[in-house]
């Protein structure tokens, strides 16, 4: 069963329409407990992607289904990391991870009884990450690489059955990046929620995802899918295979050709 | 990380070397503005001798301090109702600043309807609008407080506005991506972040306050320090008049220096500065 179902989904942009057409037509699905990757040239709407699954924005034509129910507003299964890791400085790592403990159902209203075990959850997970000892800092005690380790574990500790990754590696230097693509394997496998990463590195698209979808300028729609063959876990050397960095290199095509459309 | 760790243990001993210079300026940052304060005074002190300029065009310190301590009964009784006028007035402003700035910063529709008023209201000279006071609530305090909250009530409201109004769009997607409700998004996002903002407006709020109160007192009150300094200017008692004005000046860095300890101990972490640097993770 799909557990994202996008079926011709169209967005614009203001009401009018000299509004800017960010999506149209897009059709795509993605099956529960699978890894996808988004890639596409810049501009192409993958964030208004984003938006769209995760009900922040009403679809301007067609449906989204989200497990099996229409999105009609926010959903709350969702979590999300972004390129900045966007948290609160005013906040500890371990309360920053906790934050949406305290909003989601029904954590929110276990949280004050159970408040001990909830610690200690966070705690594993900052541990997975390798943020062990880092718990009691503040956001800007850490470097950038760590954030958004942190902002990861924020988007994971309420048990989301969907996780929306966008280019939250996308700031950071190549080596921390990679380091940051094997915690997300480990987090992955560890728990295996569905996960919509959009990313414009195609190596990492390839790492990570077991399906790479590519987008088309804007307006933007899925043009090629790539399934990754490669066994898990996988390791960096994997993406210096052969079939590697063949499809990246056909990924590549695909981007240039839709650039070219542009 | 580890790394880090190494950078820290080599640079320890630098740091220790370093201490004592350091250490030093602190304390010449600690003592140059009193050093300048009473340098600035002996230097008064010495041209009002030395041009034997008359008393009751510019008093040399040393007159106005005598005649503030000949006087220091009624100076500190009046000081009190000027700081009690003050504080009634910063409070109330306080609390309808912080209401308003978060109706204001969390909804555009407030925002639009209100904000013209508001701009509208605040460019009416306060002054002028102490006599209207004076004809519904007679001479005495009430106008005093009422121009003491006119006058800081607008920058808690804009800065608390801002505040909430600029919480990061991503930010607000996050929560919103969780189920949050709007009050949500403020409680932990928007209020939490407005705090700096609104510490940082309390040090300008107080010291207009401040100032509102005194003009009032000038106008229309028959108590307060404001009041004294205008009856002493009417007698020619110039020193006293500046005796007074030196007590508002105290009180009125007294005043600040409390609102910045204030934002200092509530909102450390958005002014992180070099001391805080230390405690860096090794």
């Amino acid at each position: 069963m799909k557990f994202v179902d996008l079926e011709r989904v169209s967005l614009r942009y203001g009401e009018d329409e000299d509004g800017t057409l960010a999506l149209e037509g897009t059709t795509l699905g993605v099956q529960s407990g699978e890894f996808v990757a988004v890639v596409g040239p810049s501009g192409c709407g993958k964030s208004t992607l984003m938006k769209v699954v995760t009900g922040l924005w009403p679809p301007t034509a067609g449906t989204v289904v989200v497990s099996g129910q229409e999105v009609s507003g926010p959903l709350s299964i969702v979590g999300m990391a972004f390129q900045n890791p966007t948290l609160l400085p005013w906040r500890t790592t371990l309360a920053n991870v906790m934050l949406p403990l305290e909003i989601v159902e029904p954590h929110c209203r276990n949280l004050r009884r159970e408040r001990a075990r909830y610690e200690a959850k966070a705690r594993d997970l900052l541990a997975l990450v390798g943020l062990k000892g880092f718990e009691d800092h503040y956001p800007w005690q850490l470097s950038g690489g760590m954030q958004q380790r942190a902002s990861l574990c924020r988007a994971l500790i309420h048990d989301p059955s969907l996780l929306m990754l966008d280019e939250p590696f996308a700031a950071l230097d190549m080596f921390t990046r990679e380091e940051l693509w094997l915690a997300m394997q480990d987090l992955w496998l560890a728990r295996h929620p569905t996960v919509i990463l959009v990313t414009h590195d195609l190596r990492e698209a390839v790492f990570l995802a077991d399906r790479v979808l590519v987008m088309s300028a804007r307006p933007g729609r899925i043009i090629a899918e790539r399934t990754v063959q490669l066994a898990r876990p996988r390791t960096l050397d994997m993406t210096y295979q052969p079939t590697s960095v063949a499809l990246v290199h056909d990924l590549r095509e695909r981007i240039s050709v839709a650039r070219a459309q542009a | 990380m580890e790394t880090g760790g190494a950078a820290a243990t080599e640079t320890r001993p630098r740091r220790a070397r370093r201490r004592k210079p350091l250490m030093r300026r602190k304390m010449q940052r600690r003592v140059l503005p009193w050093l300048v304060i009473v340098l600035l005074f002996v230097l008064w002190e010495l041209v009002v001798g030395a041009f034997a300029i008359e008393q009751f065009v510019l008093p040399a310190p040393s007159a106005i301090f005598a005649s503030g301590w000949q006087w220091r009964g009624p100076i500190l009784d009046n000081s009190w109702q000027t700081f009690m006028t003050t504080a009634v007035g910063f409070a109330i402003a306080v609390v309808f600043g912080l209401l308003s700035g978060v109706a204001i910063g969390s909804s555009t529709l407030v925002y639009d309807g209100f904000y013209p008023a508001l701009i509208g209201f605040n460019t009416i000279p306060k002054v002028a609008v102490i006599p209207i006071l004076v004809i519904w609530f007679g001479v005495g305090t009430v106008p005093a407080i009422i121009t003491a909250f006119l006058l800081s009530f607008f920058p808690i409201l804009v800065n608390v506005a801002t505040g909430i109004a600029t919480v990061e769009p991503e930010l607000r997607d996050v929560l919103r991506a969780l189920g949050a409700s709007r009050w949500q998004v403020i409680q932990k996002v928007g209020l939490p972040r407005a705090m700096p903002y609104f510490f940082a407006s309390l040090k300008v709020a107080i010291t207009v306050a401040f100032v509102g109160s005194i003009v009032a007192e000038t106008v229309a009150s028959n108590k307060g320090i404001g009041n004294l300094m205008l009856v002493a200017s009417s007698r020619f008692e110039v020193p006293l008049a500046f005796a007074g004005l030196l007590v508002t000046s105290v009180m009125g860095i007294g005043m600040y220096l409390v609102a910045e300890l204030v934002e200092r101990r509530m909102t450390g972490w958005a002014t992180r500065g070099t001391d805080t640097a230390v405690g860096f993770p090794g």
